[in-house]
């Protein structure tokens, strides 16, 4: 546990060394409150004290920013070298995997502490559903949790950013839309399969404050496989 | 804490990076890799560290076994890989720190040891840099004090001085030759100036394989087989002394090095000696001999001999 942390730690201060995360935390509030307040379909538009168009722009801006974040994770140490020196500590590749994950949960989750402030603002201007904002947070970190175990996963196969980057993105498209647009134009059981498999059937049914075994499920299998997958590929690096 | 390997076999594609090869290195040793590039040195140095996994064979570093036992390993050992990877973006001390602490050392004990180490290796004057803005020197210094911040009975080295400048490079070989006396130490270099420097064995490895194993005199006597002398012999015509010395019943062969000043190259036969018959032929004769001095094989012939069959 402690290693896990030792290695979280050094993560999250090279996203601050890095100004990564100053990068990220600013585009990301910009965008999220560009578009929550100011432009769309925004909280003056629909006239209700919900935080709903938050979550919706939330759910796209990580979506993007999350394989810029994680692209580095593995790849950069792949190319260095600097994998070597980690793997020969006395840590297990997984505390290594998972360290890796925690650090980039965190820093969206200190990201998403940032946007406390609308929530604060929204429930000062009507009877706001708390539970529902308690879940839309809850569902955004499953749904970034589940992104940086798929970026990890497409770091670590290369020692190539880009690469990581673009995979991490392309996996992400068919949760992110994809499946379950597929599952709009089939029938049956295809369909209903798709629409399992897609992260926004998943998301939208927490963000309304409704919580599921089957959409916890979802997630936590998703981010296993994206872990799994990764520790594979140490573990297949050392053959 | 000794390492033993044993038949370590690691195969890429259908090339054998590493054939069959067993050894032992016993506590105090320091063992001195040598070999053409490519010929297996930093493979075995990386399955000894338990980064890679053998196709086929068995390590052990003390009584732990690379296959049951790797976290035990990787407590005990100090790794400072070929390329000397480094977190470019990290100043040193923070560096030092994260390793200690991945190093299990105690947290209260975590500030002495990185003093210890900036000490040891030199890096007072620079140590609150970032890794990026070090020259080469201090880099490979840095590399080195993460291999021994956590006290390790093993180190493995791979190329410790390569990218120094012959200052750096005689410090760092003291530093080596200090640390080897209480520990097991290998290292990998092409510098076969290097290696004698700092080694109390040599092994030579080829296309994945050990094609010699021992001391430099050992590698030597064993490499050379026959005595040659270069005699000077001076106040005498050249093609009587040649005559002369050839008649000699240990003499294999002589051969002029220099016709002008006299200076002869003498081969004894298998085993034998000729630097008496020699003196009392010159005592005989009435020859002034200025010059007797054996040959000796230069440990750049012996690897190149070995290593281009």
């Amino acid at each position: 546990m402690k290693q896990i942390w030792v290695i979280t730690k050094r993560e999250l201060q090279s996203f601050f060394d890095s100004l990564t995360a100053y990068i990220m935390l600013i585009a990301f509030l910009g965008f999220s409150g560009f578009f929550t307040w100011l432009f769309g379909s925004d909280i003056f538009f629909i006239k209700q004290a919900s935080l709903q168009s938050f979550f919706g722009v939330a759910y796209w801006t990580l979506f993007f920013f999350i394989p810029a974040l994680t692209m580095r994770q593995f790849a950069e140490e792949n190319k260095t070298g600097t994998i070597e020196l980690l793997l020969t500590r006395p840590v297990n590749d997984w505390q290594v995997v998972f360290g890796k994950f925690l650090a980039t949960l965190l820093l969206i989750v200190i990201a998403l502490l940032f946007t406390i402030p609308y929530y604060i603002t929204v429930a000062s201007l009507g009877n706001v559903d708390h539970g529902a904002v308690i879940l839309g947070y809850f569902g955004l970190i499953l749904m970034s949790a589940a992104y940086i175990s798929i970026g990890i996963f497409t770091s670590s196969i290369s020692n190539n950013q880009i690469i990581g980057f673009l995979l991490a993105l392309a996996i992400g498209i068919l949760f992110q839309f994809l499946f379950s647009f597929i599952a709009g134009g089939t029938s049956g059981i295809i369909s209903e399969i798709l629409y399992y498999l897609s992260i926004s059937t998943h998301f939208e049914s927490i963000s309304r404050g409704v919580i599921d075994s089957r959409d916890l499920i979802y997630f936590f299998s998703l981010i296993f496989l994206g872990l799994v997958s990764t520790e594979a590929v140490l573990q297949k690096n050392r053959n | 804490m000794d390492i033993v390997v044993k038949n370590l076999t690691k195969v890429y594609g259908n090339q054998r990076a590493v054939d069959d090869v067993s050894f032992r290195v016993k506590t105090g040793e320091v063992l001195g890799f040598l070999g053409p590039n490519g010929a297996g040195k930093t493979t075995t140095m990386k399955a000894i560290t338990t980064y890679l996994n053998p196709t086929a064979g068995e390590i052990f570093v003390g009584d732990y076994s690379i296959h049951e036992h790797p976290e035990e390993i990787k407590k005990r050992i100090g790794y400072l890989p070929e390329s000397n990877p480094l977190y470019q973006e990290m100043p040193i001390i923070d560096y030092l720190k994260f390793v200690a602490r991945l190093q299990n050392i105690d947290s209260s004990k975590i500030e002495d040891k990185i003093r210890e180490m900036v000490d040891v290796c030199g890096l007072e004057g620079e140590k609150h840099k970032k890794i990026s803005e070090l020259s080469k020197g201090y880099r490979q210094r840095v590399g080195l004090a993460q291999a021994l911040i956590h006290d390790p009975d093993v180190l493995i080295l791979d190329e410790p001085t390569s990218g120094l400048d012959p200052n750096q490079i005689v410090e760092i070989r003291e530093l080596i030759k200090k640390i080897g006396r209480e520990k097991t130490v290998i290292l990998s270099s092409h510098i076969l100036a290097e290696v004698e420097a700092t080694c109390d064995r040599i092994m030579i490895i080829n296309k994945g394989k050990i094609v010699a194993d021992g001391t430099s005199e050992e590698l030597r006597k064993h490499a050379q087989g026959n005595e040659i002398l270069r005699i000077r012999i001076e106040e005498a015509p050249p093609d009587d002394i040649f005559e002369k010395l050839r008649t000699i019943d240990t003499v294999d062969l002589v051969d002029f090095i220099n016709k002008e000043e006299n200076t002869f190259e003498v081969h004894s036969k298998k085993e034998m000696s000729s630097r008496k018959q020699i003196f009392n032929l010159c005592v005989e004769n009435h020859w002034i001999l200025t010059e007797m001095s054996p040959i000796e094989t230069k440990l750049e012939d012996i690897f190149r001999e070995l290593t281009l069959s």
